[in-house]
């Protein structure tokens, strides 16, 4: 039996974030993820400053310089990492690339965020048709996958603009295609949430002391599915990355000349045979560990924020 | 999160004979249905048996490996659960699951096997059993399907039968039947059973010795008639105080003060005293022993007084 | 069972309602048939006349009809590239597609249901622990890197199987192409079938064991317990058919994943099917063939949607068909 009392006051979601500080801080690897992640963000952000050589430079691209092995392995202290195959410096273009597949990975789960709370809260709140009507697209949208879908509307998109304003655009209808594509996760959790939350006291507090529903939604339903949100939301930014790595890899996504990790990679997949194995290799790996420490954040987030999953 | 060991059960000792009915009684989470799971080792994960002895005809039931538990399981010592819709495998047949049980602890051919178990359903009173082998238990009621689980505990003719609350989840209306046709399954085959559940009224019907229980303790052990009749420890007199027949009508349901203190809090001295009207300071201190009060043994400072008190006033007689 | 089907075909005739739409107007507002047809030198008004004569001035739903009409008939347009039938040339590479996906499943299935079923009957031994922990990093890998490695290692490095291609195929009822059935199709099938399936796998092992833990919970599997029964028989008959309920929906769900699984891993190993296909058609700008794909790939979708639900219903007695349908 719960206490009525308890339950006539909303938990107050400003200890969620030192429960969760603390929680990370005695976990190590939880801890050692946080610190992947936090140290990818700054060389995203620093990465004019961090990185060695310019990437706007003219002098950047040496086709002199092409296809240097790193410097354990040429000896050529020049470049730390080795030279793509447009004798690019590959630290540099990776550190870019970086940049710009975390830009593109957050912005499109901002969106994906933003639509699915609208959407979810509307559904859960106001029940009903709208509520079936609304689940039922989320179910469509669903059963095709993301993937699928990204692809036939970059191909599309790519088809329609023809190929050079298509580079230009393609950041933008990146993120617009990723963030579009996978809404339904978000609207279903905070549904179920605030489905969930609606039966609480608190709720019924709220609208008798004549709260409008609008404000019950914002200030009292949402800061308490906040949990689900946020597990959701590490994953997906993961998730939103490795979609935009296989469409650029595909050639659907971000071009050669301004190149993401997947397009990086994409670029250096043909030069494996010839030998050049780093140009693939050292892209792929950066990725591999960037995803790897959101997914970890993520589980992690999820057993420490719903203490009924198994512990073992 | 820390995490500790908490003792669910300690100090709990009884013997049961050859046919006899036992019932064990208490209010949720004194440790009833620990015990009953214990007795073949089916204790959920994490919890295990830290020490102690379980003994089935001399032969020690704690320190046998799966294999010997799994001749024991089923084949000596069966079990029958709370919740009848939540015990049949809900993808298997009732005949499927029926059928299994007698071909893993025996070399009887399907077809046998097959008759046995359609008899068997035949002697719970199931009608039509031929049509109910093939079906799956969700076109069962929960009546019937408790009926069913009672014929598959009785498929390899077990010495002991364990009911965990057999009735508690099912209709008023049922819950006398299923009773009645358990009390009769007893009799007729001489089974002995263990009866766990809190409720009194239903302990009345079939059990001949009780076993009170609380906060891991039993408090009292006696014959069930005795028991109800004349109730020792305050405890017992609490349960059967809150039954609703031994209230006027018209009055408040009378109830024990408080609630059984869960096991990371338990009490010391004797586990009650927070709730008992008639606690003393020794109660506070001192766990007490069992003594026999020429109704039933009881575990209680109180009653241990005034048994004192009367060979006292005896000795001062004489 | 009826109502069932007639739900299905309701809500397929709705999806494919949509995808036809979509593909319809690429084929509408990309590439102008008329240029296609005629070339620079005709004059804008034969041009029209002509237009004219293709219905391209009629409006949007008259053409959509006439589109929807052809569509029905197996008529899909014809690819400016190869100059035949649009559904000619992708129905050719459904048999390489179909295989590749075939036997990737299969793997899945074979690897992935012991190892969850291990990893959840003894979750603190060694082993379990190391497959979490291998399918916790899988989960992780891209698939195209998955694939990137798999060449690197098996191909370049080891030059044990090939890289690309499809190698020698079998011929049967003169219209399948199989690589099943000789030493060098299988070859040649070896590592993208292997890259497919893995970039599956650790979803449906983390699954399967998550599920089976939870089963292992339940009452029934308790009582199966008591009754004397082996730990075997209590596993795989009593524990792994409850199991396998969600994860076959949840397959079900994956099956789009699959077909964009199957584009890139067809991208990366040039396997002649559908999804090679596509890419190349879209990079032509193709616009018969890449509505054509969408459209056989939405059909293939809805058949294999409908196609889980029927083996949900199979699985599991309690749900009636009639009451399950979406």
């Amino acid at each position: 039996m719960k206490p009525i009392k308890k339950d006539l006051i909303h938990p107050i979601p400003g200890s969620r974030w030192n429960h969760i500080l603390s929680g990370v801080v005695g976990d190590k690897l939880a801890m050692l993820a946080l610190i992947i992640f936090v140290f990818y963000c700054l060389i995203a952000l620093l990465a004019p400053l961090v990185a060695p050589y310019d990437v706007s430079d003219p002098a950047f691209m040496d086709l002199m310089n092409s296809e240097i092995p790193p410097s354990w392995i040429s000896g050529n202290s020049q470049f730390l990492l080795g030279t793509d195959a447009q004798g690019r410096d590959l630290l540099s273009v990776i550190l870019y690339g970086t940049r710009l597949s975390l830009t593109i990975g957050i912005c499109a789960v901002l969106i994906q965020v933003t639509l699915g709370i609208c959407i979810g809260l509307v559904a859960g709140y106001l029940g009903g048709r709208i509520d079936n009507f609304l689940m039922r697209c989320a179910d469509i949208q669903l059963s095709f996958s993301n993937m699928m879908v990204a692809i036939v509307f970059l191909a599309i998109f790519q088809s329609l603009f023809g190929m050079a304003r298509y580079q230009q655009l393609a950041m933008i209808i990146l993120i617009l295609v990723i963030g579009l594509t996978e809404w339904p996760l978000f609207a279903r959790t905070i549904r179920a949430s605030v489905l969930a939350e609606k039966q609480q006291e608190y709720v019924d507090a709220a609208r008798v002391m004549g709260i409008s529903s609008k404000r019950i939604m914002f200030r009292h339903i949402l800061p308490n599915t906040l949990s689900p949100i946020l597990v959701i939301f590490t994953v997906q930014i993961a998730n939103a990355i490795v979609a935009e790595a296989a469409l650029s890899f595909l050639g659907l996504g971000m071009p050669a000349t301004e190149p993401s990790l997947g397009s990086l990679i994409s670029e250096g997949f043909a030069y494996m045979f010839a030998g050049s194995w780093w140009i693939c290799v050292i892209p792929s790996i950066t990725l591999i560990i960037l995803i790897l420490a959101m997914n970890l954040l993520g589980d992690w987030l999820r057993d420490h924020l719903n203490p009924r999953a198994y512990k073992d | 999160m820390k995490k500790r060991e908490l003792a669910a059960l300690i100090d709990v000792s009884f013997t049961l004979n050859r046919g006899e009915r036992i019932a064990i009684v208490g209010e949720s989470g004194a440790g009833k249905s620990i015990l009953g799971f214990s007795i073949v080792n089916l204790i959920s994960k994490p919890g295990y048996i830290e020490s102690g002895s379980i003994k089935l005809e001399n032969k020690e039931l704690t320190t046998m490996n799966l294999r010997q538990l799994q001749e024991v399981r089923g084949k000596r010592i069966a079990m029958i659960f709370q919740d009848p819709m939540m015990t049949l495998n809900p993808v298997l047949t009732i005949g499927n699951q029926l059928v299994e049980t007698i071909r893993s602890h025996t070399n009887i051919s399907y077809k046998d096997a097959r008759n046995i178990a359609i008899e068997k359903l035949h002697n719970v009173q199931i009608a039509s059993p031929e049509k109910r082998f093939d079906q799956y238990p969700h076109e069962l009621s929960g009546g019937m399907r408790q009926r069913v689980i009672i014929a598959s505990v009785l498929l390899l003719n077990p010495d002991i039968i364990i009911a965990d609350e057999p009735t508690t989840a099912l209709d008023v209306t049922i819950q006398a039947e299923i009773l009645q046709l358990l009390l009769t399954i007893c009799q007729d085959n001489g089974v002995a059973l263990v009866l766990i559940s809190h409720d009194l009224g239903v302990v009345s019907k079939v059990a001949e010795r009780t076993l009170v229980m609380y906060a891991g303790h039993i408090v009292e052990e006696g014959p069930t008639l005795e028991i109800i009749n004349d109730p020792q420890h305050p405890y017992t007199q609490g349960l059967l105080n809150a039954l609703p027949q031994m209230t006027i009508p018209g009055q408040r349901l009378n109830q024990i003060q408080g609630s059984m203190p869960s096991l990371a809090e338990r009490p010391s001295g004797c586990a009650f005293h927070p709730r008992c009207p008639y606690a003393t300071q020794k109660c506070k201190q001192e766990q007490p022993q069992f003594i026999y009060s020429g109704v039933s043994s009881v575990a209680c400072f109180i009653i241990e007084d005034m048994l004192n008190e009367f060979t006292d006033t005896d000795k001062e007689a004489l | 069972m009826l109502i069932f089907l007639l739900r299905r075909l309701l809500q397929a005739c709705f999806v494919m309602i949509i995808i036809s739409v979509i593909s319809f107007s690429i084929q509408d507002k990309l590439g102008d048939p008329v240029q296609q047809m005629v070339g620079m030198t005709v004059s804008p008004e034969e041009r029209n006349q002509l237009r004219n004569e293709l219905g391209l001035n009629d409006g949007f739903l008259v053409q959509y009809w006439r589109f929807a009409k052809g569509a029905v008939h197996g008529d899909l347009g014809t690819s400016y590239y190869y100059k035949e039938p649009a559904l000619d040339v992708i129905l050719e590479k459904l048999p390489a597609t179909l295989e590749l996906a075939f036997c990737a499943i299969l793997i899945v299935i074979l690897i992935a249901t012991p190892c969850g079923v291990l990893a959840a009957i003894k979750p603190k031994h060694i082993l379990s622990r190391l497959l979490m922990l291998i399918s916790s990093i899988g989960l992780s890998v891209p698939i195209f890197i998955v694939a990137i490695l798999m060449v690197y290692i098996f191909s370049i490095e080891l030059n044990i199987a090939p890289s690309f291609g499809r190698g020698q195929t079998t011929e049967f009822f003169g219209f399948w192409e199989s690589g099943l059935f000789n030493k060098d199709g299988l070859s040649h099938l070896l590592l993208p079938s292997l890259s497919l399936s893995i970039a599956l796998m650790p979803i449906f092992v983390r699954l399967i064991r998550a599920e089976m833990m939870d089963v292992l919970q339940s009452e029934y599997i308790r009582f199966a317990w008591s009754k004397g029964l082996s730990a075997r028989r209590i596993y795989f008959i009593h524990a792994l058919k409850n199991t396998m309920l969600p994860v076959i929906t949840v397959g079900g769900i994956q099956a789009g994943t699959l077909v964009a699984y199957t584009i890139l891993t067809e991208t990366i190993f040039q396997w002649p099917g559908m999804g090679f296909l596509f890419m190349d058609a879209v990079s032509r700008v193709d616009t018969p063939l890449v509505s054509a794909y969408l459209i056989v790939v939405g059909g293939i979708f809805v058949i294999t949607n409908t196609f889980v639900d029927l083996i949900y219903g199979l699985f599991n007695p309690t749900v009636r068909l009639a009451s399950h349908g979406l």
